[in-house]
């Protein structure tokens, strides 16, 4: 007995380290198990896995879904074995759910979610029983936020301009629709490629604008200029005062109202409402660059947008100390080097309508088994607070006001309460040639809010383009 | 035909090796000699059906039929190693001989999937140390003078680290290794245990402050050179050792704890100074974000486990030939991809099985020397597989180490064996001196 207690006290030693590896080791599986259960799924589904190409061989890629239960992508097998990628919609969904060739590779959705559309779900015996008698298992779903009547109603308003429509549930970030145009059939991607990337046209077909493309913003920036003269001013922005002539001159540059209107007195909120290009550079020239570049990197200038899944670019803000005063005033009014895309506008408007909270925009909401049983959700995140509610409440009213008495006026009394900011962006050489811009939300009681951001190429005035291409998607999706 | 008997076999592999591990801890809850022996005997079976699968499986997909005559001279070889040792040394552990050949054969069967001339040469070399192994247990027995040689192991030790990191090649980073007629030898693989010789042969005679301060001199010599040399998984295990080894001998928990502030203290100091660190370390945190270079082994790594899932994609059927350096570091890697995560959590127990196994029989011990022999070269085991596996899978920062008795590697197997061979015979030493009393209750 007291040999054996001798011995134990002589190798107490030796269990605490068999002890300690035994914890190391069972730490090391559990994060093993981990990484397969939880992880694996979000890690492997990375562009420069090439072993997703190989699951094609035993998988049929799985089908999109709008949101409402519609097939946007599927493929089909025919008798001879030989699949084709269907596109019921054609070219309405071409490049939010992009498209997937063997040949030409993937695009939108197609890509995103290239994995999850060649992974099975299946019960794990099917698909050994499939595998056995050499038969492909059914992939998984995509089930996408997307709504194919605002899509279509989207699609419509932007007629034959090129372009970009992006519409977002404020409180969620869900994409109900996001169009581009020029756009393509994905359908028939492989037999048109050569044509579409010849693009003699020089309108890149392939590329989705409403995410990927940079256009100066025009005067929907002035949202931002409010925001941030407000923030340098909280006691006595309301006292702000500015006479119109129509145009102003600081030193050696030039700048007017859009259109030859004169506005005469005008405080904040009329400025904002008329769009007063001579009453926002007066503004811009009083407020504090370096100030005002950090309030645009908190509102996601310069920065990603952190968009689940979909592929975007950094809208981009350029000021400081050394810019000029006619490089000042135009990026006050949204001109200048200040480009945006119409994804990053369709954010902030959201986060407006959200009371300063921007939640991150996101395409898929779930993915299933071939059979409907839920695979992965993904459920909605804030980005945070990049306004403080009041801030926000008082963009709400300058918004409602432009709609009120503004350049927004299409939109009043449409049978719900309308927000927005026009804009007529000037691009190129030619004074004149503008692209249209409309940013804005609605609200109706029984419907979540929804914020649009709305480009039409080169069409002209926001107020006479874009924001009746806005009320139409706002219409569509209150008549529902 | 040929392919549906390829999936089966896939499932059976993970169930064959399922068994087999589940086997290798309940052996422990068995009180009978005799019915001990018979797990034991089944357990050999086990091996042999998945040795057996996992080729025919390969055939199937290669159509080589000099897969036929390897796989053949394998299991001959097999057999060898279990009767050898029963017939040698009637007292030998066959839950060790069994892992052994068990990893083995894992090794062999994804070798030969990745490259077969690699899989030829690797079991050329297994047969060579083999044989030398089996007189390791008789000279054990023989040679009394081993725990003499106290600074004499020490003085090997550092010639051969320091040549090799003055001569040494350069490989992914590392000087680890050097050619001699054309064959390329790691030293590390050896000094290892030469080191745990050293340390256990100063400490078992006094623990006197003097000699502590001298030898943990010495081991940090050790250290210091396979740093120099930009190893640093090899100086870890050293380290790791080392602390170990000196907690036991001294009792003294406070020598672990001081010892392993210090080396925090001077991890945080390389992170500083190294840049190869901080790569190392930065490819661990993110390795999406550094894909394209310094993150691409490992995620190349994530992707094949992940892809493989719980029952793997099958043998032939993924892309291991993507991950850099497949069959050395991240052999484990492969294993995941193609023969699945169970399996996969299968090797990650028998590992461990073989680790506690090393420390029974040094806790079984009754000999201060043999004690800490064991129980260094056991830590010197159970701390590579950990930081091998650990890497592979991005749980701690990937140190280029290779998984013993799997990983291709002349070196790190021969050493391997012979570690394996030592414990073996501290063992048949053991049930001999307790001779027909029976075994003493574990």
């Amino acid at each position: 007995m007291s040999k054996k207690t001798k011995n134990s006290v002589n190798n107490r030693e030796f269990a605490v380290i068999a002890y300690c590896f035994i914890g190391l080791f069972l730490c090391m599986m559990a994060y093993f198990a981990y990484f397969e259960f939880v992880k694996s799924e979000d890690f492997i589904n990375n562009s420069y896995n090439v072993r997703q190409e190989a699951f094609a061989r035993t998988v049929v890629r799985g089908k999109i879904y709008s949101a409402d239960g519609q097939v946007l992508a599927e493929t089909q097998t025919g008798t001879d074995g030989k699949e084709t990628r269907v596109y019921p919609y054609q070219r309405l969904f071409a490049h939010i759910v992009g498209y997937s060739s063997q040949t030409k590779g993937r695009s939108g959705i197609e890509a995103w979610a290239n994995f999850n559309l060649l992974r099975s779900h299946a019960f794990f015996l099917e698909k050994a029983m499939n595998q056995l008698t050499d038969t492909k298992s059914p992939g998984d779903n995509v089930i996408t936020t997307l709504s194919v009547a605002l899509q279509q109603a989207a699609y419509d308003a932007l007629g034959n301009y090129n372009g970009a429509a992006v519409v977002l549930e404020a409180s969620t970030g869900k994409a109900l629709a996001m169009v581009s145009k020029p756009d393509f059939d994905p359908g028939s991607i492989e037999e048109n490629w050569d044509w579409i990337v010849a693009d003699e046209n020089g309108d890149s077909a392939l590329l989705n604008r409403a995410s990927q493309g940079l256009y100066p913003p025009g005067s929907t920036f002035k949202i931002v200029t409010a925001l941030e003269f407000i923030r340098e001013n909280p006691q006595s922005y309301g006292n702000y005062s500015y006479t119109c002539s129509g145009s102003v001159q600081k030193e050696d540059s030039r700048l007017s109202c859009f259109g030859g209107n004169v506005h005469g007195q005008v405080d904040l909120k009329r400025s904002f409402a008329k769009s007063c290009n001579t009453s926002f550079a007066n503004i811009g020239l009083s407020l504090d660059p370096g100030h005002f570049a950090d309030t645009c990197k908190g509102l996601l200038f310069q920065t990603p947008l952190l968009a689940d899944k979909i592929e975007t670019v950094k809208s981009s803000f350029v000021l400081n100390r050394d810019s000029s005063v006619s490089e000042v005033m135009e990026t006050a009014i949204g001109q200048g080097k200040t480009l945006v895309t119409p994804l990053h506008m369709a954010m902030l408007t959201a986060a407006i309508a959200n009371r300063g909270i921007l939640m991150k925009p996101y395409v898929i909401e779930k993915t299933t088994d071939y059979a409907g049983n839920k695979v992965k959700e993904y459920a909605h995140e804030p980005y945070g607070e990049v306004l403080s509610q009041k801030e926000a409440d008082i963009l709400q009213e300058y918004m409602k006001e432009v709609v009120e008495d503004g350049t927004g006026s299409v939109l009043k009394d449409a049978g719900y309460d309308a927000y927005g900011k026009t804009g007529s962006a000037e691009f190129g050489a030619n004074k004149g040639d503008s692209h249209a811009w409309f940013v804005g939300y609605a609200k109706k009681e029984g419907k979540p809010d929804i914020a649009v951001a709305v480009i039409m190429e080169g069409a002209g005035a926001g107020s006479s383009h874009a924001a009746p291409a806005a009320k139409q998607i706002f219409d569509a999706y209150f008549r529902e | 035909m040929g392919s549906i008997f390829c999936e089966i076999s896939r499932y059976l592999m993970i169930i064959v090796f399922a068994l087999y591990t589940w086997s290798s801890f309940a052996v422990f809850g068995v009180k009978s000699k005799d019915r001990q022996e018979h797990m034991l005997r089944r357990q050999a079976r086990w091996i042999f059906l998945l040795h057996l699968d996992g080729y025919l499986v390969l055939l199937v997909r290669t159509q080589n039929k000099k897969l036929l005559l390897f796989y053949a001279a394998q299991a001959v070889f097999f057999l060898c190693i279990i009767s050898g040792y029963k017939l040698l040394y009637e007292k030998s552990a066959q839950l060790l001989s069994n892992h052994m050949c068990m990893l083995m054969a894992i090794g062999f069967l994804m070798l030969s999937r990745l490259s077969y001339e690699k899989a030829v040469r690797q079991f050329t070399i297994a047969a060579g140390s083999m044989i030398f192994a089996m007189g390791i247990p008789y000279l054990i027995k023989k040679i009394r003078f081993i725990r003499r040689l106290g600074l004499l192991y020490a003085a090997a030790g550092l010639c051969a680290l320091a040549a090799v990191s003055v001569l040494g090649a350069v490989s992914y980073g590392a000087k680890i290794s050097f050619t001699i007629a054309k064959v390329s030898i790691q030293p590390t693989e050896f000094v290892k245990i030469l080191f745990v010789f050293f340390v256990a042969s100063m400490f078992c005679q006094s623990v006197s402050v003097k000699r502590i301060a001298l030898t943990t001199g010495v081991a940090a010599a050790h250290v210091m050179i396979l740093v120099f040399s930009k190893d640093l998984g090899g100086a870890l295990i050293f380290f790791v050792v080392y602390l170990t080894m000196l907690y036991v001998a001294t009792k003294n928990p406070f020598y672990f704890l001081g010892g392993l502030a210090c080396g925090s203290a001077a991890a945080a100091v390389a992170y500083r100074l190294f840049s190869h660190v901080r790569v190392r370390v930065m490819a661990w945190q993110d390795p999406v974000s550094v894909i394209e270079k310094e993150g691409y082994q490992i995620c190349q790594s994530l992707f094949a486990i992940g892809t493989g899932g719980w029952f793997g994609v099958g043998l032939y059927r993924g892309m291991p030939e993507k991950i850099p350096v497949v069959e050395q570091d991240f052999v484990f890697s492969a294993i995941a991809e193609e023969m699945g995560g169970i399996f996969a959590i299968c090797l990650i127990m028998v590992c461990m099985s073989c680790f506690l196994m090393f420390l029974n029989i040094a806790m079984q011990l009754k000999d201060g020397f043999y004690k800490l022999v064991a129980l260094g070269l056991g830590t010197t085991y159970g701390f590579q597989v950990f930081l091998t596996i650990g890497g592979v899978m991005k749980f701690i920062p990937s140190t280029g180490v290779t998984l013993p008795l799997v990983s291709y590697g002349g070196s790190s197997f021969f050493g391997t064996v012979i570690l394996f061979a030592i414990i073996q015979g501290f063992y048949i030493l053991r049930e001999t001196k307790h001779g027909q009393g029976g075994r003493e209750r574990e």
